[in-house]
C-alpha cells in the first residue's frame, strides 16, 4: 500500500468504527485499536495514541449537544474526575513499563468485559428517600427534566463510586480507551444515578479523562501526527453520521452483532499477547 | 454558561479537525509517497512531544507539526472546559468546587507540561 492508500484504508475502518461505536453507546474505541494492530500492523503504542485522540474527539462533540439538555450533573463529573485523571495519569505512566504483550493480554481482558456488559440492558433503581452523607456535603443531588416534569435522585455509595473511578482512570491511561462502560457501572450500580444522567455525565468524563492521558502519551512520542489524523477524522464523521441516524432507529440487533465482534477481537488479542505477536 | 461550554467544544473539534485536515494535505503535497513505518515503534521526535516543540516545527515548514498542532488543540479541548467551569463555581461562589475543579486542571496542565511517574 501506497502512503495515501494507507490513509484512506484508516480513516474508512475508522469511520465505520465511529459509525458502529455511535450507534451502540459503546464507543469507537473499542474496536480500533484491536482493528489496528490485528490487521493493519500497526504497533500497539502507535494504536494506543491514535485511540485516545479519537475519544477526546467523540466525547467532546457528543458533549456539545449533551450539555443544553440539563442531563449531566456538573459536580458529580467534576468530583469523580479527581479519581479519573490521576488514574489516568498513573495508568498512561504505567503503559511505559508494560511489554505490549502484556498490554495486548490486559486490553482482550478488559473488552471480553465490555462485550459482556453490552449485551444487557441497563437498569435504573434510583433511590429518591436517603442520601450518602458525603453526597449531601458535596452536594451531587440533582434533578433531571423527564416527560413527566423533574424528576430528582439521591446519590448513593459516594466513596465505592470514587474508587471504581480511580480503577476506569487507570484503565483508560494504560490502554488509550474511554472506559464509559466502567464508569457507567459505578454511577448506575453503586452510585444509583439514573440512567440518562449517568450517560451524558460520564461521556463528558471521559473527553478529561482522555485528555489527561493524552498529555502522559505526548510526551513519550505515542501520538504520531500522520497516523492519528485519518483516525481522528474517520472517527470523528462516523460518529457524527452516527448520532443523526441514532435519532430515527435505535438498533438492537446491531448492538448484539457488535458485541460479538468486540469479543472476538478481545479472543484475538488475547492469544496474540500470550503468543508474543504483538 | 452552559451555551458557552457548548460552544466551546463545538469550536475546539471543528479547529482541530480543520488545521489536522490542512496539515495533512500539506503533507502530501510535500512528501507524496514518505510515510513512516508503523509496525515498528520508534517513538515520535521530540519535536512533536511537547506545545513549545510542534510551534517551532511548524515555524521550521514542518507539516507534521501542523496536524500535531491540530490534535494538540483537540487535547486542550476539554481542559478549556474544565477551566471554564472553574469560573462557573467562582460565579455561584461554591468554593469547595472551586477547589476540586482546579485539582483536575493542575493534573490535566501538569500531564500536558511533561509530569509522568
Amino acid at each position: 500500500m501506497n502512503p495515501l492508500q494507507f490513509t484512506a484504508t484508516l480513516f474508512s475502518v475508522a469511520l465505520v468504527a465511529g459509525l458502529l461505536g455511535s450507534l451502540t453507546g459503546l464507543g469507537g474505541g473499542v474496536i480500533l485499536t484491536p482493528v489496528l494492530t490485528l490487521v493493519l500492523g500497526v504497533d500497539l503504542r502507535y494504536a494506543i495514541g491514535a485511540t485516545l485522540v479519537s475519544v477526546i474527539a467523540t466525547s467532546s462533540g457528543a458533549a456539545s449537544a449533551y450539555v443544553r439538555e440539563g442531563y449531566s450533573n456538573v459536580r458529580i463529573g467534576m468530583l469523580l474526575e479527581v479519581a479519573t485523571t490521576a488514574g489516568a495519569i498513573a495508568g498512561a505512566s504505567l503503559a511505559g513499563y508494560f511489554s505490549t504483550q502484556v498490554l495486548a493480554v490486559i486490553f482482550g481482558v478488559v473488552l471480553l468485559h465490555s462485550a459482556w456488559l453490552s449485551s444487557r440492558r441497563p437498569k435504573d433503581s434510583v433511590d429518591t428517600t436517603n442520601a450518602d452523607p458525603l453526597a449531601t456535603r458535596f452536594r451531587l443531588d440533582g434533578c433531571y427534566p423527564t416527560a413527566q416534569g423533574l424528576s430528582c435522585y439521591h446519590v448513593q455509595h459516594v466513596g465505592a463510586g470514587f474508587s471504581v473511578m480511580l480503577g476506569a482512570g487507570v484503565l483508560s491511561g494504560l490502554l488509550g480507551i474511554g472506559s464509559g462502560a466502567l464508569k457507567v457501572i459505578a454511577m448506575d450500580r453503586a452510585m444509583r444515578i439514573p440512567f440518562k444522567v449517568s450517560t451524558t455525565t460520564s461521556n463528558f468524563m471521559i473527553g478529561v479523562t482522555a485528555a489527561a492521558s493524552a498529555g502522559v502519551y505526548l510526551n513519550r512520542g505515542y501520538i504520531d501526527p500522520l497516523l492519528a489524523m485519518p483516525v481522528m477524522l474517520g472517527v470523528l464523521a462516523g460518529s457524527v453520521v452516527g448520532a443523526r441516524m441514532m435519532a430515527r432507529a435505535r438498533p438492537s440487533v446491531l448492538r448484539v452483532v457488535f458485541a460479538a465482534l468486540v469479543g472476538l477481537l478481545a479472543v484475538e488479542m488475547i492469544i496474540s499477547g500470550l503468543r508474543g505477536r504483538i | 454558561m452552559d451555551r458557552m461550554i457548548g460552544v466551546l467544544l463545538r469550536a475546539g473539534v471543528i479547529l482541530s479537525a480543520a488545521t489536522t485536515l490542512a496539515g495533512g494535505i500539506w503533507h502530501f503535497v510535500q512528501h507524496g509517497g514518505a510515510m513512516p513505518d508503523y509496525h515498528v515503534f520508534r517513538g515520535e521526535p521530540s519535536e512533536l512531544h511537547s506545545v513549545g516543540g510542534v510551534l517551532h516545527g511548524i515555524a521550521q515548514g514542518h507539516s507534521e507539526s501542523l496536524v500535531q498542532l491540530g490534535l494538540l488543540m483537540l487535547i486542550a479541548t476539554p481542559i478549556a472546559r474544565v477551566a471554564l467551569s472553574v469560573a462557573a463555581f467562582a460565579v455561584q461562589r461554591d468554593r469547595t468546587y472551586v477547589a476540586i475543579t482546579l485539582v483536575v486542571l493542575t493534573a490535566l496542565v501538569a500531564s500536558l507540561a511533561g509530569l509522568h511517574f
